[in-house]
């Protein structure tokens, strides 16, 4: 039985529609991750999880009990904010305390025992006398999390956490935070913009986009086989090279035909609804190989290098092809200049087809995804 | 680069120019001004030292022949003392009470939703546009009709609900992260309890910049108390000064008792002002934003 259920949940502000129907159901123990850009409402459905925001239409069921209009103490959530939400004026123990100590439903040994074992699991007991003044953006973070902890809740609610801390700190409490979840195993939802942070933490990704859900999957599926072209596009880095193609059926082959290439697309499900229509061709830049590594056999196509850019661990290449651009990963030190015409091959297991509206009609893996959710259309 | 070399030497020679910096006549402008707005302070306190005959000859800018003499007279002969204790307590009464109202005000204005909210701040924010002398009439007739006439509430409760206290207070608020609230409301923490245990600490000085504005506002008042207190032992310092206006000897004004009155009356908002300066300056910062 799933822990959280979200049933057509709907956030209004005025005129605006913020959250557009959410069906969403997690799972007791699971760590769901919320992402999206900036306004696609996944910060307001955690609100609306935690109580902090009414929910305007819709169900939401904590533990299968319906928690519309319930005071968000009373939900036994606990949530964790970008910007720490530490009291200034207290300590790290006291900031810990606050919340239990205001219940008024915990004696103070029992107290004194959750804050002790937070401490200790989050390794942070030399820091409990100190206010958040003395700490740094990673140590008031841990104390955040802590303060979380403390509360023992049924579900942890987490709004960008990360987004506050310098890039190798983040990589670094990205890994605490999935070891945190391995030994609680306490449900949480967590939001960010951030797709590697998704990628990594979730047991599943949901990906919202315009108020609306636009694929749950977990990470690998939803790189293998996103559900249209904005999860396409926002999941992976650099996103996925979409150009317009034409679908031609060409003597028992189906190619996707394009100014600058055409490409024999393996036969899989989708392939023959797609024939005779245009649709965008999705491929992404590491599954482009140079030439010279391919088998001799293999289809290339030709495309001009515009610029290069050097990621140190591989070269990240802007190309065009027939007028339209494309970006490749090659290895590191390729001798390719700007201006360069170079031999590319596509890697025939990972070629996609959108359709005119943007859904996927069409993954060329032969492979089938784990869990088979239908694509939500509007 | 000879030339250069030559140039440069030239300038360096020194010149008067070089002496009479541009330092030195910022200085000096600096001090006149200092002088010029601590001149009056300085001839109150050597006038309170002075006779009557003694301020009036103008060239006389020493300490004069009475000493301390003065202070005795105003503090024991015209009960100063009783008036600056009455003073001191509606001073306080109206810290206590305006800071206590003003961060309530703020907190409904901040923390809570209710209808036309806006527009119940800009009410209050036009009630600047009436000081209480403006409201001297109609004020003397309710405090009349409530039988306060006469009293310690008649000079305190008109200066209770304050539009800056209440602006100030609502700016500070405001500049603290939502997310404390949110996270507040997470625990369950009541509004009450946040006021005191999180928006109280978290706004400590601007509470003793207030307090400082408004000590210092309460103990200047003349006109109101002046109207609406008419037992002599309850007045206020400020019109018990005038007081020792009445006095006289041999037809000459005491310039020396009075002053001695007003370098007293002077003592206390200024040790304020001195222990709470920081807050104070902390307050207009903010402001300043």
């Amino acid at each position: 039985m799933s822990h959280i259920q979200l049933d057509d949940l709907r956030k209004r502000f005025g005129d605006v529609e913020a959250v557009r129907g959410i069906d969403l159901e997690i799972e007791k123990g699971e760590f769901l991750v919320l992402v999206g850009p900036s306004g696609c409402g996944k910060s307001t459905t955690l609100r609306m999880l935690a109580g902090l925001e009414d929910i305007s239409e819709g169900e939401l069921r904590i533990a299968d009990e319906r928690v519309n209009g319930v005071a968000p103490k009373n939900r036994n959530v606990a949530m964790v904010f970008q910007n720490y939400a530490l009291y200034p004026h207290m300590t790290a123990a006291e900031n810990m305390k606050f919340g239990m100590k205001s219940a008024g439903d915990y004696g103070d040994d029992e107290i004194e025992r959750r804050l002790d074992r937070a401490a200790d699991i989050l390794d942070i007991p030399e820091l409990m006398e100190r206010k958040p003044g003395e700490l740094s953006g990673g140590e008031r973070q841990r104390v955040a999390i802590g303060r979380a902890l403390v509360r023992e809740p049924e579900v942890f609610l987490l709004d960008e956490p990360l987004s506050n801390l310098d890039a190798k700190l983040r990589v670094q409490m990205r890994a605490e935070l999935l070891k945190l979840h391995q030994e609680l195993q306490t449900t949480t939802v967590y939001v960010t913009h951030d797709q590697t942070e998704a990628m990594t933490l979730g047991d599943r990704v949901a990906v919202l986009d315009a108020g609306q859900l636009q694929q749950v999957a977990e990470p690998q599926e939803l790189y293998d086989f996103p559900a249209n072209r904005f999860v396409a596009e926002f999941i992976g880095n650099p996103a996925m090279n979409l150009v317009p193609v034409d679908v031609v059926e060409d003597g028992g082959e189906v190619r996707a035909e394009h100014e600058g290439f055409s490409v024999g697309l393996p036969d899989q499900a989708g392939l023959d609804d797609a024939v005779g229509q245009s649709a965008h061709f999705g491929i992404r830049p590491e599954d482009v190989s140079l030439a010279g590594n391919l088998p001799a056999d293999a289809p290339t196509h030709e495309i001009t290098v515009s610029v290069t850019e050097p990621l140190g661990e591989s070269l990240l290449m802007h190309c065009d092809v027939g007028g339209d651009e494309i970006q490749v990963k090659a290895e590191p030190r390729a001798e390719i200049r700007p201006g360069d015409d170079i031999e590319v091959g596509f890697d025939e297991e990972r070629l996609h087809l959108f359709d005119q509206s943007g859904d996927a009609v069409y993954h060329s893996t032969s492979a089938t995804p784990k869990t088979s959710e239908a694509p939500l259309t509007e | 680069m000879a030339t250069n070399t030559e140039s440069t030497a030239a300038t360096a020679r020194p010149e008067l120019s070089d002496y009479l910096s541009d330092d030195l006549v910022i200085h000096g402008l600096l001090v006149f001004s200092i002088v010029l707005m601590g001149l009056p302070l300085i001839l109150a306190v050597v006038m309170s030292t002075q006779t009557p005959s003694e301020v009036y000859e103008v060239t006389n800018v020493g300490i004069g022949s009475q000493g301390l003499a003065n202070y005795q007279t105003a503090l024991g002969e015209y009960n100063l003392g009783q008036y600056m204790w009455n003073s001191f307590v509606m001073a306080s009464i109206i810290v206590v009470g305006k800071v206590a109202l003003s961060l309530l005000a703020a907190l409904a204005l901040v923390y809570y939703r209710f209808p036309y909210e806006r527009a119940v701040f800009m009410f209050i924010l036009l009630t600047l546009l009436l000081p209480v002398p403006v409201r001297i009439v109609p004020l003397f007739q309710l405090m009349a009709d409530l039988g306060w006439a006469n009293s310690m509430l008649s000079i305190t409760g008109p200066y209770i609900a304050s539009a800056t206290a209440v602006f100030l207070f609502r700016q500070h608020f405001m500049s603290i992260p939502a997310s404390l609230v949110d996270n507040a409301r997470l625990d369950g923490v009541g509004p009450f309890t946040f006021l005191v245990k999180v928006l109280i600490p978290m706004s400590k000085g601007m509470i003793a910049g207030v307090s400082v504005i408004t000590f210092i506002y309460a103990w200047n008042q003349y006109l109101w108390p002046l109207v609406v207190i008419s037992a002599q032992e309850k007045q206020v310092v400020q019109v018990g000064i005038r007081y020792l206006q009445g006095a006289s000897q041999s037809g000459l004004t005491q310039w020396g008792l009075i002053m001695a009155g007003a370098v007293l009356a002077l003592i206390p908002p200024l040790l304020v002002l001195v222990v709470l300066h920081r807050p104070l300056l902390k307050t207009f910062a903010i402001q300043q934003k």
